[in-house]
């Protein structure tokens, strides 16, 4: 549409004056903050026993839950994209349900099934296993927020490749494996790839669910996200800045990595529909970017 | 970063669930993936819903009825709409700024939409309360008030409509919109008639997402809203204060009550995915429903 000029400054003005005043505004008022008197204290504070060990736990969570969902995620994309099944439908309805409830909910459901009281707390703590408020519980949480953007990635790119060349594979006589690995695995790794960086991403961030479970103990059980919030409330102003910082810092490289992904993903799909001027049946037909 | 695909660990038999494979590698691959799916989620799905029923139905009405956590549940539905009402407009227009305008700068600003979804929430209620707070520069000091929650909401929520008009935008005939202007309708009754209609999908979808969202946030708003029963205290808050205070079946009804809003967000959405664009290609709209779902939590280049 032609817009006028001023309807277009106009809104042009409101649009970005919104985002820089709740988004902008706000990110670059804390980095000011964290470094207004130098980089000394934030660093400080982020190389103290505390600071360090909660970095490690939460390199530990994205270690385990990460690898974990991402074997799923593209077990059951593949389920849901290349076999037909009664189940697909309830499946493809039960990924979703992650990102639609409360982290505080997820805290809870896991807090009644590994407490005292719980479903397993009892029987499991009689095995000596320590579930919550122990690492294996925020681990837990950890995979049930991120569970669904692996699939969530993969399904589309399935789709779009279509199963040609996985069929003239076992024509060929590929086994399943050596299908999977020489034919689909090659062409999903930018969907996987991005659907990695965000299960980590959410991973390092999480909040909700993991501080139900945790118990939040010092040197313990206190992951990045957790030990900024501790600091806050202790009025220990570096050590919350300095670890928001890190967080911020670690959700940009996100963003940079999607924009990356992204990019690689049009460039490294654009030529394999060139070569195939095989007629592609109309519901297969290629997303449009 | 950790994991990259090229290096994964040797998978399960699941993945043979996806070649065309006869036999046991199909059962045991689809057996491993619900087990997992039943383990990760609905046990402890099931957890909740059984603890809130631990008194009885009287028990699970008379937790949700109870003044403080209904003043939560009313506070939480009331921001939440305020928000999405917000962002629906806001969101709309950033995605036609994104889409139909052009100026330095477009394409980092693009990227930075996404920053809300990549930005984890303790994070994004600690960077509110450094510009917005007590200390504020500016001297504009929401904390602890409900105008607070409002602000914190539309942070988290901004990219959902945005995302889910934007490309809607993209695809949109221009053809439409010059024939209604050659027609001579003016600027308003063209957006109204023509552009409005085709948005519409989009707008509602991207609505209905972060109205689910907003419902359930907690991160940034412990820090920044004060948590003050019957003030400030949103149902997420509210949940916890119980589960410290050991009333369990009363934060696992509460957690149902939000459940089922949650589940009835995504239900509709599903309505919506499939009843689609009246021109049907509905796999497609759904695929990008799907999409803005995955990515309106940690963003995403416009599908």
């Amino acid at each position: 549409m032609t817009t006028s000029t001023p309807a277009k400054w106009g809104l042009r003005t409101l649009g970005l004056g919104y985002l820089g005043l709740l988004l902008l505004a706000p990110v670059a008022m804390i980095f000011y903050k964290t470094f207004e008197h130098g980089f000394g204290p934030p660093w400080e504070a982020m190389t103290s026993p505390e600071a360090l060990h909660a970095i490690q736990l939460t390199l530990l969570m994205v270690a385990i839950a990460v690898p974990l969902n991402t074997i799923f995620g593209v077990a059951c994309a593949l389920l849901l994209v290349r076999r037909r099944w009664w189940g697909n439908a309830w499946i493809d309805a039960i990924i979703n349900l992650p990102f639609a409830i409360s982290p505080i909910v997820i805290g809870l459901s896991l807090f009644l099934l590994y407490g005292n009281n719980g479903w397993f707390g009892p029987t499991l703590s009689e095995w000596g296993v320590q579930v919550l408020f122990a690492w294996p519980a925020m681990v837990l949480a950890s995979i049930f927020v991120s569970l669904p953007f692996v699939v969530r990635e993969v399904v589309p790119v399935l789709h779009e490749i279509g199963t040609e060349q996985e069929q003239a594979a076992s024509t060929l006589g590929a086994n399943g494996w050596q299908t999977f690995w020489r034919v689909t695995l090659p062409a999903i790794r930018w969907g996987v790839a991005y659907g990695v960086v965000l299960t980590t991403a959410r991973v390092l961030g999480e909040f909700g669910a993991v501080t139900i479970v945790s118990g939040s103990i010092s040197e313990q059980t206190e992951t990045m996200p957790l030990f900024v919030h501790k600091a806050f409330e202790q009025f220990n102003e570096e050590a919350a800045y300095g670890g928001a910082i890190v967080l911020a810092l670690l959700a940009l490289t996100t963003l940079l990595l999607m924009n990356i992904g992204s990019r690689r993903a049009k460039a490294s799909s654009a030529p394999i529909p060139a070569g195939t001027e095989v007629p592609v049946p109309a519901s297969t037909t290629k997303e449009g970017s | 970063m950790e994991a990259h695909p090229a290096n994964l660990p040797p998978v399960s038999a699941a993945p043979r669930a996806g070649i065309r494979l006869p036999g046991l590698g199909t059962g045991l691959g689809r057996g491993l993936v619900v087990l997992y799916l039943s383990l990760m989620v609905l046990l402890p799905l099931a957890a909740v819903v059984d603890e809130s029923l631990s008194q009885g139905l009287s028990g699970f009405w008379n937790a949700v009825n109870d003044p403080r956590s209904m003043a939560a549940l009313k506070l939480t539905v009331v921001c939440s709409l305020i928000v999405v009402a917000i962002n629906a407009v806001f969101g709309t227009i950033l995605a036609w700024v994104l889409v139909r305008d052009d100026f330095p700068g477009k394409g980092a600003v693009n990227a930075l939409i996404d920053l809300p979804f990549a930005l984890p929430t303790i994070v994004a209620g600690l960077t509110l309360l450094t510009l917005y707070g007590p200390e504020s520069p500016i001297g504009l000091d929401v904390a602890a008030t409900r105008a607070a929650i409002v602000m914190a909401l539309c942070f988290i929520t901004l990219p959902f409509v945005v995302r889910a008009v934007q490309p809607l935008l993209m695809e949109m005939d221009r053809e439409m919109e010059e024939a209604s202007t050659s027609l001579g309708a003016g600027g308003f009754t063209t957006f109204r008639r023509v552009i409005f209609p085709n948005l519409l999908p989009g707008i509602v979808a991207g609505v209905m997402l972060a109205f689910a969202r907003a419902l359930g946030e907690y991160g940034s708003l412990i820090l920044i809203t004060g948590n003050i029963p019957f003030e400030t205290e949103v149902s997420s808050v509210f949940i916890r204060a119980q589960i410290e205070s050991g009333n369990v079946p009363g934060a696992s009804a509460v957690s149902v009550v939000l459940l089922a809003f949650s589940l009835l967000m995504l239900i509709l959405v599903s309505v919506i995915a499939k009843s689609g664009r009246h021109r049907g290609d509905k796999g497609r709209f759904k695929a990008l429903l799907d999409r803005i779902i995955s990515r309106s939590q940690w963003g995403g280049q416009g599908v």
